[in-house]
């Protein structure tokens, strides 16, 4: 790439840029459509039933053809709806979450932007997604929406410390706040990944583990959470309390909602593959040296993926299996909970940190 | 104790777990859906479907126009009109069914006396305006023609039963 830049000038490098970024939103855009369907097909066959099958081959292209339909279908802004602002919502949060993708490494190398407060910045853009959600609730004017919106809201903001607590315990293994450093600190094997933490019991004898592992589950949850996917669906309870801060939507702005939805669950998949299951490392180390530079690039997205889409396979059977919580449930286990489990377990990492680990 | 081993169980996601190896048991069952419009579930012979008016196998209607079906109809859909026919034997001239009535009680079928209304096994006859749905003779004869090995193969499993 710097040989492209030194040929073409800064201009050069800004077409490159954009064409990595146009390259990285289609991807994820295709793929999105399938994980869509397989989303609906697992809990289909949870329950017994074939899910999508009549659009193409398996129902392959049901996604494509759901598409269609909510692009041809009427928008519909209610009567005293703050127009701008409502149309504005879904735009928010569909741009919030793709610009969070900025950051993430699916390969070595293979990053838009490598920075190196990289976790930080995804941290703050996901945060910013509860004003797409309260931006839409109170643009439509409507109270179901905005009662929605400030449930959506509370619960975010809540699952959010504790996600803050849980990234800081895998900060302080990596000593770097660069997702790329995280993941290059997680090679070696399986047992290295920060999930089994096995460096600081081989080499130092703390079984850190047996903090990782909870932390790990945690973030699973606060990830739920903080998606609002079942079973902490409150914001869009369908079958209760109507559909959150969607009521009022329909149409492309409905599909833009629920698009950068999905984009912000494979996120969250992609942050607990990064975070504590080694992003591209293979479970067993291999010399790729000897590879060409596209195969072995490949061959760590292919792990990378594989991993991504466990996730969020688990996402999908958490939605087919776990009843929906209640409000005050929700709020318990977030502040009592997974709170002080999180800030014990930061305590015990820089515990291990100052006295345990070697240099 | 319960509260403790409660806890327990929580941190450890067994309830979780245990859900999951059940959802994953059914994940892998044979599926119950019918893949409907290519698959269709079994129908009982005394299904009570879309109308038919039956005739004799040389091709004479059956109707003699008693108008009992008319009499007993409990959503009055039905309308008959008859005088005698050329030859002399009595049949209908009008014999109608409102099908957005008729609340398919069978009644009709049960009241006449030579098998000729019949509720056949089509269940699949919905239509885009409400006028198809207001059958007249021609369309009940034709039905009749259309559907009658799969109604006479009915009416003769279910006569034993009668």
């Amino acid at each position: 790439m710097s040989d492209f830049v030194a040929q073409f000038g800064a201009w050069g490098g800004f077409g490159m840029a954009v064409l990595q970024i146009l390259g990285f939103v289609i991807v994820l855009l295709l793929s999105l459509a399938f994980l869509l369907l397989m989303d609906r097909k697992v809990w289909a066959a949870v329950q017994m039933r074939k899910g999508p099958n009549v659009v193409g081959a398996f129902g392959l292209l049901q996604s494509f053809a759901d598409f269609l339909k909510f692009v041809f279908k009427e928008i519909v802004v209610p009567a005293g709806a703050d127009r701008s602002l409502y149309l504005m919502a879904p735009l928010i949060t569909l741009i919030l979450a793709f610009v969070t993708w900025a950051v993430v490494p699916v390969a070595p190398g293979w990053v838009i932007a490598d920075i190196n407060v990289g976790i930080l910045y995804l941290f703050a853009m996901s945060s910013l997604g509860v004003y797409g959600i309260i931006i839409g609730g109170w643009a439509s004017n409507s109270k179901y929406p905005f009662l929605g919106a400030l449930r959506s809201a509370a619960q975010m903001v809540s699952y959010e410390v504790s996600i803050g607590f849980i990234i800081v315990t895998v900060l302080l293994f990596a000593g770097s706040m660069s997702l790329t450093h995280i993941v290059e600190a997680q090679a070696g094997g399986f047992w290295n990944w920060n999930l089994l933490a096995g460096r600081a019991l081989i080499e130092d004898g703390w079984p850190m583990f047996i903090v990782m592992i909870p932390m790990a589950v945690i973030f699973f949850i606060s990830a739920l959470a903080e998606t609002n996917r079942p079973p902490f669906d409150l914001p869009e309870a369908e079958s209760e309390l109507v559909a959150g801060y969607q009521v009022e939507y329909s149409s492309t702005p409905y599909l833009l909602f629920m698009v950068g939805e999905y984009l912000n669950i494979v996120l969250m998949c992609a942050m607990t593959t990064i975070l504590f299951f080694g992003g591209w490392n293979p479970p067993f180390e291999l010399d790729v040296s000897g590879w060409p530079y596209l195969v072995s690039s490949l061959w760590f997205f292919f792990w990378f993926a594989i991993k991504v889409v466990f996730f969020f396979f688990m996402f999908a059977m958490v939605k087919a299996l776990v009843p929906r919580y209640r409000y005050d449930q929700l709020m318990r286990l977030g502040w009592k909970i997974f709170l002080p489990a999180s800030l014990v377990a930061v305590a015990v990492v820089g515990a291990y940190i100052v006295y345990g680990a070697q240099g | 104790m319960s509260r403790i081993s409660q806890a327990v169980r929580g941190a450890l996601l067994m309830d979780f777990w245990s859900a999951f190896g059940l959802g994953m048991r059914y994940f892998f069952k044979k599926k119950a859906t019918l893949n409907y419009p290519f698959e269709k579930g079994p129908l009982s012979p005394r299904f009570r479907g879309q109308h038919a008016l039956r005739r004799y196998a040389n091709g004479e209607e059956r109707c003699i126009a008693c108008k009992l079906c008319e009499a007993i109809c409990p959503a009055q859909a039905i309308t008959i009109e008859a005088e005698p026919r050329e030859d002399g034997s009595r049949r209908t001239t009008r014999y109608d069914i409102d099908m957005t009535k008729c609340i398919y009680c069978g009644f009709c079928q049960e009241a006449c006396p030579v098998d000729a209304i019949v509720e056949g096994p089509n269940f699949e006859f919905a239509a885009e305006t409400r006028e198809e749905l207001f059958y007249d003779k021609a369309k009940l004869l034709e039905n009749g023609d259309r559907w009658e090995r799969e109604i006479a193969k009915n009416l003769e499993l279910d006569a034993p039963y009668r």
